[in-house]
């Protein structure tokens, strides 16, 4: 008898058990609100024209999606339906602090994912931990290609296209307009993204003219040291009038500075694959004629773009900061984009608020649209953007009083990036077979 | 010839502006006895007053000749106002602690002043740079030079005069002297110690402002832009020795001009020559090159 009971109390039991569960499965269904850390450089010599412009970006997507305002094809309201929470987080400090903050992000703050990082030597020390603690991450600005070619990643996606793109871009523009010119050096900042860039400058040109040649003493300072007299002298001093720098931050800035004040620019062809920010801040001192990257069809090159999200962009940016948007304020309001994209698809797939595999899943090999074109995740397993990077020559516009561009190109992605599956450096090596350049 | 001449140019060039910064550093050890991190704060906020003043002055359309009053003026005010507040209110209570706990006291002075300035100046970057464009560039050797640059040299070798006269030739400097001797018999001897600390510090503390006043039309000033100028000072200081003035205008030369050869020669060796002297230094003379002498208490 007291089995039956028993036996009874245990059926009521289950049933609740089961109903409430039910409803609570429901609630979690319908949630509200996603809650994101952003992660730019807030601190430091990177923020102002970094960092900061970089989360101005963040913020005026966030806020057009949370209210349903983006232009088409984002023009509805939401993350798969739920508001985006942004927790913005300071990158300064080095890997060892941004790993700290990161579980920090997971294990304590409970985000739902997390998106930024501008420096490659935080994303090469966030990419593993990202991995493990199996946090959907999604890189919007570094571009070490060692981020996958060293490994696949199961949670971390980039949507900013890697340096490599952007040297053999810089190499290409170099070959095509000045053939011949066939000395070649550089400075890059002393880590992971100025060592790659020079690397894959210089393999690129090898590859597109042989017969050109690198210094033998190529310059690498430390990252923000912010005095370059000496390294303007060893580089006045050397021969080859072509020098490669992806200088960045305050760090371009400085040089510009000095090297203006020194006549560089007019002896030399000075080739810049990211330092627009430089050409913003000094407006019409900046000197004419330099090849300028943007790392992409963004930022200064983008300007006179037609394309409505484009000019939507610049439009609200205006309207918000009183400023044009730079090359990180597209950068990381574009990895906002793909997430939208990828959770209203995967919540389309799924037909409830999707779990994060589904996310992860639906973001893979995804084509979304961005500002100036549609991007493909198509490399490192479909977790790696490829888009095409232009250069151009700079020259203010004196008429509308404003920083501009002349004698643009823009390579595509299979012009400059290697098929999926392939190392960048065994590419280029083998003299980029498949490469299709206009 | 153009490569030695422009090595040479360089090192010294980049000698005065650690010249100028570390002479601050080692005035304060030789007379307080306190290893004060929080210099870097001095240089980063003398080179955002001078570039507020700078930008100013251009805004405002005023004369370009109040550039060089504006940077000096600049440099004295931030040294007298920071200089005089942590003086009285922060080491003059630490005297008699323990020396570690000043070095982590002046640290957290450092971080604390660095945060300030992001509250006051914000964190997008300032480009002074209307001084350095206004005096132009002359060719020396072949190679074109900023002039701007090159009164950086003239500053620093009035700097070095100014304080070996002060030092040598004035009642003030004699008194500074006897205190970093020996603190203790300068007491006994009637010299206001407090007084001549609190003018130490503030003299240290303009120093430290006008180095970075006047690197400001040359760079991007922006936060945290202070922070690899303190190592290398330190650098200069230990290779130098603690607390002398020659050895600071050594330990700079030696590492100016030494950068200046690696740059040119072996870009890679850059920072480890720098280094590698201070270890060579501290492992044949800890004290330094020229570290004043110690008098045996008995």
């Amino acid at each position: 008898m007291e089995i039956k009971i028993f036996n009874k109390t245990t059926k009521i039991a289950s049933a609740s058990m089961l109903v409430a569960s039910c409803l609570f499965a429901g609630a979690a269904m319908a949630k509200d609100s996603v809650k994101v850390g952003v992660v730019s450089f807030l601190t430091g010599p990177a923020a102002g024209v970094f960092g900061v412009p970089a989360k101005q970006g963040a913020q005026i997507v966030i806020d057009a999606i949370n209210n349903g305002t983006m232009p088409a094809p984002y023009n509805t309201q939401g993350f798969a339906g739920a508001k985006m929470n942004p927790v913005f987080s300071d990158e300064s400090g080095g890997g060892t602090k941004q790993v700290g903050l990161f579980r920090d992000f997971v294990e304590k703050q409970k985000v739902d994912a997390m998106i930024g990082y501008i420096s490659s030597g935080n994303c090469m020390a966030i990419g593993p931990i990202a991995d493990e603690l199996k946090m959907l991450t999604v890189f919007s600005t570094c571009g070490t290609p060692r981020l996958y070619e060293e490994k696949l990643r199961s949670h971390v996606f980039r949507t900013q296209a890697n340096a490599v793109g952007d040297s053999l871009a810089a190499a290409r523009y170099i070959v095509d307009m000045y053939p011949n010119e066939k000395n070649y050096t550089g400075i890059n900042q002393n880590y992971a993204w100025g060592q790659d860039s020079y690397k894959f400058f210089e393999l690129g040109m090898k590859q597109m003219s042989p017969d050109s040649k690198g210094s033998d003493k190529p310059q690498f300072p430390k990252l923000f040291v912010g005095q370059y007299g000496t390294e303007i002298s060893a580089l006045s001093l050397d021969k080859a009038k072509v020098v490669h720098s992806s200088f960045w931050n305050g760090d371009i800035e400085a040089f510009t500075l000095q090297a203006m004040v020194r006549g560089f620019f007019q002896k030399k062809i000075f080739v810049s694959s990211v330092g627009g920010s430089a050409v913003d801040a000094l407006g019409k001192k900046f000197p004419d004629g330099i090849v300028m990257g943007t790392r992409g069809n963004v930022g200064l090159l983008a300007r006179d773009n037609k394309d409505p999200l484009n000019l939507w962009f610049i439009g609200e940016y205006k309207k918000r900061f009183n400023a044009l948007p730079l090359g990180p304020s597209y950068q990381y309001a574009r990895s906002i984009l793909a997430y939208k994209f990828a959770m209203d698809k995967a919540m389309k797939k799924a037909g409830k608020f999707p779990t994060q595999d589904q996310v992860i899943a639906a973001m893979k090999n995804i084509k979304f649209k961005s500002f100036t074109e549609t991007i493909s995740m198509a490399r490192g397993g479909g977790h790696q953007a490829v888009h095409s990077v232009g250069y151009g020559l700079t020259k203010y516009n004196k008429k509308g009083k404003t920083p501009g561009a002349e004698k643009v190109k823009m390579y595509g992605p299979e012009c400059i990036y290697p098929p999926a599956g392939t190392k960048s450096e065994d590419w280029i090596n083998a003299g980029m077979p498949g490469a299709k350049c206009k | 010839m153009q490569f030695w001449a422009t090595v040479l140019l360089d090192g010294l060039t980049y000698a005065s502006y650690l010249f100028i910064v570390s002479l601050g550093l080692t005035i304060i050890f030789g007379v307080m006895k306190i290893l004060n991190v929080a210099h870097g704060s001095f240089y980063a906020w003398g080179a955002y007053t001078a570039a507020f003043a700078i930008g100013f002055i251009t805004d405002n359309e005023l004369s370009e000749a109040l550039f060089l009053p504006a940077i000096l003026i600049s440099a004295i005010l931030v040294g007298v106002v920071l200089g005089y507040i942590i003086e009285r209110f922060i080491l003059r209570k630490m005297y008699n602690q323990d020396i570690h706990l000043i070095v982590l006291a002046t640290f957290g002075v450092f971080l604390i002043f660095e945060d300030l300035i992001i509250i006051t100046f914000g964190v997008d970057p300032y480009l002074p740079y209307q001084p350095a464009m206004m005096l132009g560039w002359v060719d020396i050797v072949g190679l074109n030079r900023g002039v701007y640059q090159l009164t950086l040299i003239l500053l620093a070798s009035i700097v070095a005069f100014a304080c070996w006269y002060g030092l040598t030739k004035t009642k003030w400097g004699k008194l500074l002297q006897s205190v970093i001797y020996d603190r203790e018999i300068s007491v006994a001897m009637g010299i206001d110690v407090t007084k001549v600390y609190v003018v130490t510090f503030i003299g240290g503390a303009i120093l430290g402002a006008l180095g970075g006043a006047y690197v400001a039309p040359t760079t991007s000033v922006s936060p945290g832009f202070a922070i690899d100028l303190v190592v290398l000072s330190f650098a200069v200081v230990v290779i130098g020795g603690m607390g002398s003035i020659p050895g600071a205008l050594i330990g700079s030369l030696i590492v100016g001009i030494l950068r200046a050869f690696a740059v040119h020669q072996a870009p890679i060796l850059e920072l480890f020559v720098v280094f590698a002297v201070m270890a060579i230094v501290l492992i044949i003379r800890p004290e330094g090159l020229f570290a004043p002498p110690k008098p045996r208490k008995i």
